[in-house]
């Protein structure tokens, strides 16, 4: 559904390229994992398939095709109506992605604001209710009219997730979901990823420096380092198999709880 | 109450007795009210253990820390410290760094507080310690925003250390570094234990870090400890409910 060909994203104020070359592809209904360290371009490639990049700010190469039309050329508007409408995004800290003078329902609804204008308020509001059941929010009616901060941490990301899927997009770009979170809670948000996964159909790409969580939610699983892509395949041949020195000097740094490096 | 001991010879380091705290709310005589944090927490820590305390936000794991630094009051309980000097290593070096100056004044300055030593010995005892966290010399001119991140928890160890203490509490040390930086520094920080024989309170939410570097976990949960003992025996065989429902998240 999603192929990235070759893309290139270099910003005007550095000398290297943030992303080098990245071919990637997400086939229906897959979660793909990006894994990789700080600086490594994940999330520049994740911004640049939502379109959130700066255009004036950095020069973009390749193609990004999302069912087969190429993001990177289409015109503003249609661009505006497809990254709206068929990409939703779940970036890590729900506290900052949320306004916190607006309600919570509102903010759900936010897309379908601007995407669906001709919706009505009431089905607009049946649609946001829907969502956040669909998150698994308790209680919706009631989280509809909270404000950001009377929710927990976990709650909060639910309602980003319930923000990103409103409008039932194809494609959920996920950065980082679970990092900001507890353990506990961040394996219910990955229940719920993969709840929607199964459900929904919704294709993912997960981007994640943690190894071990996207070992749990992936089926295949790209490695980036420096703005390139170093290796991918199936999680089980990357995480047993790695091909590529980075790839295994990454896997090697896992702290798992076999083999105690007792010293 | 916050004792300290000189060095005697009991193989104990820290002794935290049945102790109760939290915060007062402020207000005219501290009638604001009073919020306690931790309920009758109770362990030691030996000579040469490092010692895990886990929990999720909220648990009490950084009043904890707070309490036996001495920079907040037990409301009852006793903290008995056998070891001059104990230092904390905080998670974000990028707050705990002055970013002003540059890492050899950051690495004298405990010193130059501390009075007693002369320039000359300031700087040696520097570069000593620069040595010891694997830190080239030509870091000394850096100021923080030019070392990477695992450079710069390399620096906050150092300064930590620069007092030679024997006892550290490592408040999530390598939680903001990549994978492959943690691996180091949890690598240099089993080296450091041996080499300066030091102990450690180990604070992190990250179980299978705690699982790779520590010899006893406490696990703290709303401010009580539910369960604690040796590494391998709490991972392999969880008593508490919590325990279990934290190993089982993190597996």
């Amino acid at each position: 559904m999603l192929e990235i060909q070759d893309l290139h994203v270099k910003f005007h104020s550095r000398d290297h390229e943030a992303v080098g070359g990245v071919s990637l592809r997400i086939d229906d209904g897959e979660i793909l994992g990006l894994v990789g360290e700080s600086g490594s371009g994940k999330s520049v490639t994740a911004m640049s398939i939502a379109g959130l990049l700066p255009r004036k700010q950095c020069a973009l190469r390749g193609a990004i095709l999302l069912d087969g039309q190429d993001l990177l050329l289409a015109d503003r508007s249609i661009l505006r109506r497809m990254q709206g409408n068929r990409i939703g995004v779940v970036f890590q800290e729900p506290m900052s992605s949320m306004n916190p003078l607006l309600r919570v329902g509102v903010q759900v609804g936010e897309a379908l604001r601007i995407h669906q204008p001709e919706l009505r308020p009431e089905a607009r509001r049946a649609l946001v209710l829907q969502a956040m059941a669909d998150v698994e929010l308790p209680n919706p009616e009631e989280c509809y009219r909270k404000y950001p901060h009377e929710l927990s941490g976990g709650q909060q990301q639910r309602a980003m997730i319930a923000a990103a899927i409103v409008s039932r997009p194809s494609l959920l770009l996920l950065d980082e979901p679970t990092t900001a979170l507890d353990v506990t809670i961040q394996a219910q948000i990955l229940e719920l990823l993969k709840k929607l996964n199964a459900e929904m159909g919704m294709s993912m790409l997960f981007i994640s420096h943690n190894l071990n969580v996207v070992r749990k939610l992936c089926a295949r699983v790209a490695v980036m380092q420096k703005g390139l892509l170093v290796e991918t395949g199936s999680t089980d041949d990357v995480f047993h198999r790695p091909q590529h020195p980075y790839t295994q000097r990454l896997i090697a740094s896992i702290p798992t709880r076999h083999g105690r490096e007792v010293s | 109450m916050n004792e300290r001991k000189e060095p005697h010879p009991t193989d104990l380091v820290l002794e935290v007795q049945h102790v109760n705290g939290g915060y007062r709310k402020g207000g005219l005589l501290g009638r604001g009210g009073y919020k306690q944090i931790l309920f009758d927490v109770d362990f030691q820590v030996r000579h040469g253990q490092i010692v895990g305390l886990v929990g999720e936000s909220g648990s009490g794991k950084s009043t904890l820390a707070k309490l036996i630094l001495g920079l907040l009051s037990p409301e009852s309980g006793k903290i008995v410290h056998h070891t001059p000097r104990p230092q904390i290593i905080f998670q974000d070096p990028y707050s705990s760094l002055n970013p002003a100056y540059d890492v050899e004044w950051i690495l004298e300055e405990p010193l130059r507080v501390y009075g007693k030593y002369d320039r000359a010995e300031r700087k040696q005892r520097v570069r000593d310690i620069l040595a010891r966290v694997e830190l080239d010399e030509r870091f000394l001119s850096c100021r923080p925003d030019e070392l990477s991140g695992g450079q710069r928890q390399r620096v906050s160890i150092a300064a930590a250390l620069i007092r030679r203490p024997r006892f550290l509490i490592a408040d999530e040390p390598v939680s903001a570094l990549d994978v492959t930086v943690q691996a180091q520094v949890l690598r240099l920080m089993r080296t450091l234990r041996e080499e300066l024989d030091l102990s450690y309170l180990f604070i992190s939410h990250d179980l299978n870090v705690v699982y790779q570097i520590c010899d006893r976990v406490l696990v703290l949960k709303g401010g009580v400890i539910v369960e604690q003992g040796d590494v391998e025996t709490v991972f392999r065989n969880p008593q508490h409910a919590y325990t279990k429902r934290l190993l089982a998240a993190a597996e």
